[in-house]
């Protein structure tokens, strides 16, 4: 699946976007936020407080429970601060 | 004889460039006979943050998102209120203080709606559309953390 990173998320991973593949024992957001922390030191320190990271499915909001089977693009950024 | 248009046009843009308010306001308004507010919101890059001067201001968006999340809550605003047309632009990139960043136009027969509608999208537009602020001071650069007070004020309109 592709994964974004926006703001200080994509700035701490250090890129913008990429392809990965999780195990299937990754089913939530929260499981592929844990996982996506152990992949290196730059996603443990941008996944620091996953409780702060936001995360969209295919373009909506999701909460940290939301099933990640089918998506195809997944984005994970900061609490947003636009207007 | 033609009857009294009523349709709520949609315009919904994400853009580096500037925008004249006037020109959108005219263009919403333009051969309309049934439309009796207009209400406008610009938000411009201030030149401080409470404790800092800002020298400059970068937006940054999710393309895409953006716009489809901007339009889910002009739908609802749609549903809400009896609207006569909706013109939302966001600007992204990077603004000195003093300059355009944002701009809603609603337009209704009275308005309340107008007045409603377009504080609703603002609510929304800060705490759920996909944009971020990085600020530059003198200090350094740093994001622009969100404040509890945005949500509160988008927690309001939350239909009980």
């Amino acid at each position: 699946m592709k994964v974004k990173y926006f703001a200080w998320v994509r700035e701490r991973v250090g890129k913008a976007e990429e392809t990965i593949e999780p195990p299937a024992s990754v089913r939530t957001v929260e499981e592929l936020i844990a996982w996506l922390s152990a992949q290196g030191e730059a996603y443990a320190y941008a996944f620091e407080k996953p409780k702060v990271i936001r995360t969209a499915i295919d373009h909506a909001h999701v909460k940290a429970d939301a099933a990640i089977a089918g998506a195809r693009e997944i984005a994970f950024f900061p609490p947003m601060t636009g207007g | 004889m033609s009857s009294p248009v009523t349709t709520c046009p949609v315009a919904i843009r994400i853009q580096e460039d500037d925008f004249d308010i006037a020109r959108e306001i005219a263009v919403l308004t333009r051969s309309r006979t049934d439309i009796g507010a207009v209400v406008s919101f610009s938000g411009i890059c201030r030149a401080d943050d409470d404790s800092s001067k800002i020298a400059a201001l970068t937006l940054e968006h999710y393309p895409g998102m953006a716009e489809e999340e901007i339009k889910r809550h002009v739908d609802e605003a749609m549903s809400r209120w009896p609207l006569n047309g909706i013109t939302v632009i966001h600007r992204v990139g990077r603004f000195m203080p003093g300059q355009n960043i944002v701009l809603v136009l609603t337009a209704s027969q009275h308005r309340r709606a107008a007045f409603e509608a377009a504080e609703f999208l603002m609510d929304y537009l800060k705490t759920s559309a996909p944009f971020w602020k990085k600020e530059e001071s003198a200090t350094g650069t740093g994001w622009v953390e969100a404040q509890a007070r945005d949500d509160e004020a988008a927690a309001r309109w939350t239909k009980s």
